[in-house]
């Protein structure tokens, strides 16, 4: 599966869900198949979903899912210890690993080669670490929900891309959409 | 009072309650008493740009935040301030210790010193500088003034109004 099959996949479980979607194609994907107010799209700024997921968790009580890129942990791998030593159990890291920059055009990410993130995120000291193939992405998100354990997915699947558009929301409206829904 | 607590005394009166840091010197003491109180929830970060991104996160979930870095860290925030916290339009109190100023005794520091106030103005950041200890009076209309305009606004606070490096 590639990762927009995944999200079309998980997409009833996310819509329930606070999801903090990562820059690019993800948010794009997420935003056509299944637009939320609960959902905060990124228009920049990568790296930063897990650290804007983990913020938005510890602020409040309702669950939290950020879902990110392998290529975007890696750019911001010093989120991994922060998320350990910061335990929230309404917070969850899902890792959409195809071990490709996706949006630039799949070039290879050292996640794709030796690098394993699970094997990294559990050195950081993160507790829950589930690396799971992408057929049973939905099934290890809900029990993630479920436990009520903060929990770090790494979901390996495959690279490719769908042809679709870029989401031309005023970034202040889906800012303003999301602490409404936030609130309710 | 210690000027440390003065300033941790207008972020909890501002309402201030989820704060990052990465550490320094000269706001040392200013971390040691954020982490002491029980009204801020103090989270360090490994990188300004993660820091922005935690309190990005915290402001849309009813918090407001605070970053606390050194000057050095706006040449690797640019990008976070432009796209996260700028075209969100979030507020964002950035206490910046500023170095490379007079009394500066690493000759590195000033290169980044020379670019800083010339960065800040780029981005139309809010700048204010505190160079004498009376300065820090207006923290608390920066601080309103920050949550008022939805921006992020710096406050650089130098060596001169630190007292110095002490000893060297
Ligand atoms: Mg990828």
């Amino acid at each position: 599966m590639i990762r927009s099959e995944i999200l079309r996949d998980i997409a009833p479980i996310l819509r329930d869900q606070l999801v903090v979607c990562n820059i690019g194609l993800p948010s794009q994907e997420l935003h056509m198949i299944d637009d939320q107010p609960t959902n905060f799209y990124m228009l920049g700024t990568m790296g930063l979903s897990s650290s804007i997921g983990l913020g938005l968790a510890l602020a409040q009580d309702k669950t939290v899912i950020s879902i990110d890129g392998d290529g975007s942990v890696l750019t911001n791998l010093g989120t991994l210890p922060t998320i350990a030593n910061n335990v929230a159990d309404n917070y969850i890291l899902m890792i959409i690993d195809n071990g490709s920059y996706g949006s630039t055009g799949d070039q290879p990410t050292y996640a794709g080669k030796k690098t394993s993130l699970t094997a990294v995120a559990r050195a950081c000291g993160c507790e829950n670490v589930v690396e799971c193939q992408d057929v049973d992405a939905g099934k290890v998100l809900q029990a993630a929900i479920d436990s009520k354990k903060m929990t770090v997915i790494v979901v390996k699947c495959d690279s490719g891309n769908i042809k679709l558009p870029v989401i031309t929301m005023d970034p202040v409206v889906i800012r303003d959409r999301f602490m409404t829904a936030i609130k309710a | 009072m210690s000027i440390d607590k003065k300033i941790v005394d207008d972020l909890v009166a501002n309402d201030i309650s989820f704060v990052t840091t990465v550490p320094c010197k000269q706001l040392a003491g200013v971390i040691e008493e954020v982490e002491a109180r029980p009204e801020i929830f103090h989270i360090p970060s490994n990188k300004e740009d993660e820091g922005m991104g935690l309190c990005a996160g915290a402001f849309m979930g009813g918090k407001r935040p605070a970053i606390i870095m050194q000057n050095t860290a706006i040449g690797v925030t640019i990008n976070t301030l432009a796209t996260l916290i700028q075209y969100y339009r979030m507020p964002l109190p950035m206490l910046i210790s500023y170095r490379g100023e007079l009394r500066e005794p690493v000759a590195c520091q000033v290169e980044m010193a020379v670019h800083t106030k010339a960065l800040l103005n780029q981005m139309n950041v809010p700048t204010y500088h505190f160079h004498k200890e009376s300065d820090v009076d207006e923290l608390d209309a920066i601080l309103k003034y920050t949550f008022m305009c939805n921006k992020p606004v710096a406050i650089l606070t130098d060596a001169s109004f630190w007292g110095g490096y002490g000893d060297q």
